[in-house]
């Protein structure tokens, strides 16, 4: 008896809503008609959205895919014997070769699209868990001094040294201390944190399991927005599996260690990515943010120390623990240390996700991955780092994905989205919807954000109709002054960079001969 | 925090149909041994009734020792909870930037005008509440909807959105 044909199809959410479920459902039907035995895995996604619904088999040359493969495609791809790699014209060749899959450095996504994500059995053909068992070789204090020397910043926007944080946490005195992971992925562009926790739970755990045992938590929780059913799912399930098998719980790995870890859900706030906004959600209260100081690494969740960190940092540090704190920090550049998985979003034809180095520069994401525009159209404008981000012109693409470089221009890399806009696009909307955004989402403490957006809408409209044009561009530019100095988190403090960067790169758009802005 | 108890020594008489309040208590006793149990007991009260009705909040504000007026808060702070019944389904569509890119403004007025109604309202029929939402994570394949809490669209154009919401009001009838 011949083995069975395996095949990959990403349960993934943006796959699933592109036809992944019904694609599946047609390969398990057509087979079971022809009395082909397979065995179908639903993998988390490689990231190449426009190839999905992705199909790979697994032949003895490696995974070779077909896509993007529709229901009705399916009967065709029996028919041509892509169980051995025939010949179709959806065929991709070998996944593993596609340049835009093969030119990344995929260390914290080494895994996504490739095992189930939900199998222990699998993580561990793959690596999994070494780092783990790394961190319980040596002391707390050793992977925290790892941790500091891969050089890791927080992959959540602030881009704070992690290892530091840890630190403050390991070294402050308490009963009970925490880990939070800030999964809460708020920023319209971005997605990484969804098809890590989809494609690689387990990796997520693994990570957040090294924090607690680092600093002396024993408790976690993954705030998760309400917006990510799907990643719910795969959390709970990969959560329950590493109990099952003892990665979890109250001898973690036979160490004597404890660990718990849950998840707990948003409700539908973008405020609440940030993180004493989180806390206070945690805590069963409205998500105001809190001033600072107490940092939460000493005063966080019900007042106790608490790591908080992004999703793709504590994804980072399994492959730190296991491979060393020099292998990561050999990637990158400047003071931006490892690799960033960026996503492709908006109006490009390849859009995904790209876990590059540091140093690539924004040209390359949108023309060589990117492959340019998806109208055809010229692409003008792209948005990098979330809602908060400043708008960039083509001017601008040369510059390197760098913490410092992107601050040098008044930009921030932020959780790594690139929003790209073709010559379609209206950059006062787009600075109007700024406003409105933060309106929306103002937690209300601070009136310059409250208060401030709600007007900066108005001042736009006014704007919009010509209405006493030089008058309110002035005031737009106190605004967004106001805003930034009175404003006690980033949403209310940036909220004035992408209004500005659309004012001063595209000031056409605004029906003005130059740019009125003063830096 | 020492806090003198807020509520009234004796449980409130709620003014819950018998059927709700079960909701309401078991709700409660599911989470409320775990840490910061308001929201969880929030989001199992609305995933149960569809919605959170004003007369739970002194049963929950009491079991918990919290103010009404603490739970209240709560209540309205966060987008996703409601204090009235939504349309037989919720059709949401993404807002933000990188669907805007890909068409979404357009979407939306589209969707507006088609269904004759405004983001937060429902059409005359029932079916369909229009609801706006602020990113997917599906922004490499916008525009994006959500079809109630689960049922995740890419590439939603026009017309996929009206065999869409065609599809949602067969479900419906
Ligand atoms: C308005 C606002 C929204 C934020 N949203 C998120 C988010 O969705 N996810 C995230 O990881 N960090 C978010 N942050 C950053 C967090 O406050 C915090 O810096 C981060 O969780 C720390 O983790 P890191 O060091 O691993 O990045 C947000 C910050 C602000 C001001
Ligand atoms: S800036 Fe806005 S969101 Fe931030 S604390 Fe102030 S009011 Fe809240
Ligand atoms: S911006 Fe629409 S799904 Fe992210």
């Amino acid at each position: 008896m011949t083995d069975p044909l395996k095949i990959h199809i990403s349960g993934d959410a943006s796959a699933c809503a592109l036809g992944a479920d019904a694609t599946a459902h047609a390969v398990m039907v057509e087979a079971e008609q022809r009395g082909v035995e397979i065995e179908v895995v639903r993998s988390g996604s490689r990231g190449m959205f426009w190839l999905e619904p992705l199909l790979e088999v697994v032949t003895a040359t490696g995974r070779v895919g077909y896509g993007p493969i529709g229901a009705a495609d399916v009967a065709g791809l029996f028919d041509a014997d892509f169980g051995n790699g025939g010949a179709h014209a959806l065929r991709v060749g070998r996944v593993e070769e596609i340049p835009f899959f093969k030119n990344q450095d995929r260390l914290s996504f080494a895994r996504v699209g490739i095992t189930d994500p939900l199998s222990v059995a699998d993580y561990l053909a793959h690596d999994g868990f070494r780092g783990l068992d790394r961190a319980l070789s040596i002391s707390p204090a050793a992977i925290v001094v790892a941790v500091t020397e891969s050089g890791l910043r927080g992959r959540g926007g602030a881009a704070f040294p992690t290892g530091r944080k840890w630190k403050t946490v390991q070294d402050t005195v308490a009963e009970q201390k925490y880990i939070v992971c800030n999964a809460d992925e708020g920023d319209s562009g971005t997605f990484s944190d969804r098809l890590l926790m989809e494609g690689d739970p387990l990796c997520l755990i693994e990570g957040i399991t090294i924090a607690g045992i680092a600093v002396g938590a024993t408790q976690g929780y993954i705030y998760l927005r309400s917006e990510y059913p799907h990643a719910q799912r795969a959390l709970n399930a990969a959560i329950a599996n590493a109990y099952a098998e003892g990665y979890l719980g109250a001898d973690v790995c036979g160490s004597g260690q404890h660990f718990d870890l849950e998840v707990r859900l948003g409700a539908g706030a973008y405020i609440c990515g940030e993180e004493t906004s989180m806390l206070d959600s945690l805590e069963g209260k409205r998500g105001q943010v809190r001033a600072k100081p107490p940092l939460p690494a000493i005063r966080g969740l019900f007042g106790q120390p608490t790591v908080i960190n992004n999703v793709i940092s504590f994804a980072s540090v399994p492959i730190i623990m296991a491979k060393g704190a020099t292998f990561y920090h050999d990637y990158g550049v400047g003071r931006s240390r490892g690799t960033l998985p960026i996503q492709l979003a908006g109006n490009l034809q390849h859009t995904g996700l790209v876990e590059k180095s540091f140093g690539v520069t924004l040209r390359e994401l949108l023309y060589d991955y990117g492959g340019g525009s998806l109208s055809g159209r010229p692409l003008r404008a792209v948005q990098v780092g979330g809602p908060l981000g400043a708008y960039l012109p083509e001017a601008q693409f040369d510059t390197p994905l760098d913490y410092e470089a992107f601050a040098a221009i008044g930009a921030m890399l932020g959780h790594g989205g690139i929003i790209a806009f073709d010559d379609t696009v209206d950059m006062l909307e787009q600075a109007r919807y700024a406003m409105e955004f933060c309106a929306i989402e103002s937690c209300g403490k601070c009136t310059p954000c409250r208060i401030g957006s709600v007007r900066g809408i108005e001042v736009i409209d006014r704007i919009h109709h010509g209405i006493e044009s030089d008058k309110n561009f002035a005031l737009l530019n106190d605004l967004c002054q106001t805003m930034r100095g009175g404003s006690l988190c980033a949403l209310g403090g940036l909220t004035p960079d992408p209004v500005r960067s659309a004012l001063q790169y595209f000031p056409e758009d605004f029906a003005m001969p130059t740019s009125p802005v003063t830096a | 925090m020492k806090q003198a108890r807020p509520n009234p020594v004796s449980r409130p008489v709620s003014r819950l149909p018998a059927s709700q309040l079960s909701v309401v208590q078991k709700a409660i006793e599911e989470h409320r041994s775990r840490l910061g149990p308001l929201l969880p007991i929030l989001h199992a009260v609305q995933d149960a009734l569809g919605y959170i009705p004003a007369d739970a909040v002194p049963t929950i504000a009491y079991e918990l020792n919290r103010t009404r007026a603490e739970v209240h808060g709560v209540i309205s702070f966060y987008h996703d909870f409601r204090t009235a019944p939504a349309g037989q389904h919720i059709v949401r569509i993404c807002r933000a930037e990188a669907c805007q890119a890909r068409g979404a403004r357009e979407l939306e007025a589209h969707a507006k005008q088609t269904l004759g109604v405004n983001f937060g309202e429902t059409t005359a029929d029932g079916t369909i509440t229009l609801e706006a939402v602020y990113c997917l994570g599906n922004c490499g394949c916008g525009p994006s909807v959500l079809v109630d809490t689960d049922e995740l669209h890419a590439k939603v154009t026009a017309e996929r959105f009206d065999v869409l919401v065609n599809k949602v009001r067969e479900i419906t009838s």
